[in-house]
């Protein structure tokens, strides 16, 4: 309510057949501003992004995703992961101004 | 945890637009969009200040030209309603095994204010090299994928024109 920022979400399949691909997708609340933006008064409003995306299953490296301030307001992010084995898929969010959020979602491997 | 995210944003953000601002500017350090004190650690600040696409490329990939490759698939709107969030599909075909598998996609925005808009690294586990994102675009322009392999082999996507009505990155 006060600040749209954070609030992350990931939406994935809870489990599936070794070998398959899972698709995930991830929502996430930010600003995104570019600091090339003026506000009503003309002054610019500082850059506001988040920078970083880090990405594991059961703490392994999945994807890492650098971001620019070119990423949309309130960013969607989706990719895909082999189902290998049951486990944790976590993701973690950090902007430039020290904020950080993180989310994770479990998945059943038959 | 909310909570106290919210009450430091608001103390930087007053500070920015006072004490900060005037500091950096006097000190000719102040660039609006990047260089900010607080860049998450290891995030590629030189290639994400880059003005112009060749520089952006040359920070990101040390080419300028690279061949173009089937095999790399973007997906972009002929129209973009929208120019604040411009969806792109990227597909990379490549088998992802420990052997071959597409390490590092770059994505360009030929002439954003910061070209290079996103920067994906991939493991093998990743089963396919998808990336679904939003972008803005602030003008019609092209976009562009380059896709590396674990070997180090460059390929582009074709670049794909988008035609932007309402610019968004927000000038």
């Amino acid at each position: 309510m006060a600040d749209n920022i954070g609030n992350p979400m990931i939406r994935m399949a809870s489990s599936a057949k070794k070998g398959a691909l899972v698709e995930v997708r991830s929502l996430i609340m930010n600003p995104m501003t570019t600091g090339l933006a003026k506000d009503k008064a003309g002054k610019l409003i500082p850059a506001h992004f988040i920078q970083t995306v880090t990405i594991t299953f059961n703490d392994k490296p999945l994807l890492d995703i650098d971001w620019s301030t070119a990423v949309s307001a309130n960013p969607y992010l989706a990719f895909k992961m082999r189902a290998e084995s049951s486990g944790t898929l976590k993701m973690a969010w950090k902007d430039n101004t020290g904020g950080h959020w993180s989310a994770d979602s479990k998945l059943t491997v038959a | 945890m909310l909570k106290k995210t919210i009450h430091r944003r608001q103390f930087l953000g007053t500070t920015i637009a006072t004490g900060a601002v005037a500091t950096a500017a006097g000190m000719g350090l102040l660039k609006p969009k990047m260089a900010f004190a607080d860049d998450v650690a290891g995030w590629p600040a030189k290639a994400f200040d880059a003005k112009v696409l060749k520089n952006a490329m040359t920070d990101a990939l040390r080419k300028t030209s690279i061949p173009v490759s089937s095999k790399v698939k973007l997906t972009a709107p002929t129209i973009a309603e929208n120019g604040r969030a411009v969806p792109v599909t990227i597909e990379v075909d490549s088998p992802m095994t420990a052997d071959d598998y597409i390490a590092s996609v770059y994505l360009f925005v030929d002439h954003n204010p910061t070209p290079l808009a996103s920067q994906f690294t991939f493991t093998p586990a990743c089963g396919q090299a998808y990336i679904q994102e939003r972008i803005k675009m602030a003008t019609t322009d092209n976009v562009r994928v380059i896709a590396k392999t674990n070997k180090g082999v460059l390929m582009a996507s074709a670049p794909r024109e988008v035609k932007v009505t309402i610019g968004g990155c927000g000038g």
